[in-house]
């Protein structure tokens, strides 16, 4: 018993101690002139979606709620945005080339198409984040569309 | 027993909380090692295959990278020919080891002898291609044939400006993806959408000179 609680203190200690180590924070004031939803007439649902369900780790600007401030949770989601980033950034949408775009357009519409995304780790907490079936037609549509359009 | 129950849950707490740094810790490892980490897939795959036969191609990779110099258009064709045979050949493993050698090649082609218009339309093409190279190096087989189609399409809008020594087919899939095309040097079709799923799938539809 006395190991235990020995054990439990330093965990504890730990635990309290990795929460000084300071995260970056994915916050952003402005959007940039080059963001999807402002090069592209998207509608307001379809708007709404991507905000909700892509832009918290595809984007300049993270929602945060209290528990993505402690660690080490921020941590792991400091990796994901990290990674999400520079796989494809929502805000950055008009630098890209015709040819890129139409390369990540492919690339969205796969992983929602076939549910690799959003994250089953995100859409775990982030219930609303979840594309229903008519939401996936729907914003696979668009994209197809806007994918012909380039 | 409260003070039981407070001490088990400090200790559920803090054992989640060095699982999730220790796994942050792991995957940063295996990001480091990704390239050791599929040539020993590379190595176990093909135990289970042929043995002559995949050293034979090992041999054959290393002779056309140190015959073709690098930066060259050349350079970057033949590697993408020897990514499109670890695909025609089903083999997940090697063509990882070949979309890194890809990228590589791509990101080291010397563009400097075209014209503004070309240099800016090979920048976004070789672009393109690195990310798609990239990720075939990382990727499940499903996933690296889907990057391998547009892949193609780069390769041949890139063979479009730089040309070419040897004489290409483009090859065409009507069953992939709403209809897929491919480059190769030979006439005959080996399907690296479809591997031995259904290798002769396909037909020439333009012959690059």
């Amino acid at each position: 018993m006395k190991i235990v609680k020995i054990i439990a203190i330093v965990l504890l200690v730990a635990f309290l101690g990795i929460q000084f180590f300071p995260v970056e924070r994915n916050q952003s004031d402005s959007v940039p002139k080059t963001d999807f939803m402002l090069v592209n007439d998207v509608p307001s649902d379809i708007q709404n979606k991507l905000q909700v369900s892509c832009y918290d780790c595809h984007s300049n600007n993270t929602q945060y709620p209290w528990y993505n401030k402690v660690q080490p949770v921020a941590w792991f989601l400091e990796g994901h945005i990290k990674e999400g980033k520079a796989e494809l950034n929502f805000n950055e949408w008009d630098s890209l080339s015709s040819r890129r775009k139409a390369s990540k357009l492919r690339s969205i519409i796969k992983q929602i198409e076939s549910g690799e995304m959003p994250m089953a780790s995100y859409t775990l907490i982030h219930k609303e984040a979840t594309f229903s079936e008519e939401e996936t037609q729907k914003v696979v549509k668009y994209m197809e569309n806007l994918k012909d359009s380039l | 027993m409260s003070k039981l129950k407070l001490v088990l849950g400090i200790v559920a707490i803090a054992f989640v909380t060095l699982t999730a740094v220790s796994c942050k810790d792991a995957k940063t490892d295996k990001n480091n090692s990704t390239e050791h980490h599929s040539e020993m897939n590379a190595d176990g795959d093909h135990s289970k295959m042929n043995h002559d036969n995949s050293d034979g191609h090992h041999d054959g990779e290393k002779k056309e990278m140190t015959m073709n110099g690098n930066g060259t258009s050349q350079a970057v064709l033949n590697d993408y020919f020897n990514l499109k045979d670890a695909l025609v050949a089903d083999d997940n493993a090697k063509a990882k080891n070949l979309g890194a050698v890809l990228a590589k090649s791509l990101g080291s082609l010397d563009i400097s002898k075209y014209t503004e218009a070309e240099k800016s339309e090979l920048k976004e093409i070789i672009e393109d291609a690195v990310e798609h190279a990239e990720h075939i190096s990382e990727s499940d087989i499903a996933h690296q044939r889907e990057h391998f189609k547009v892949l193609s399409k780069d390769m041949t809008d890139m063979v479009a400006i730089t040309g070419t020594k040897v004489k290409l087919y483009e090859q065409f899939c009507p069953m992939y993806d709403g209809g897929t095309a491919w480059l190769s040097t030979k006439e005959e079709v080996r399907n690296p959408y479809y591997g031995s799923k259904m290798l002769k799938c396909g037909k020439v539809q333009r012959e690059i000179n």
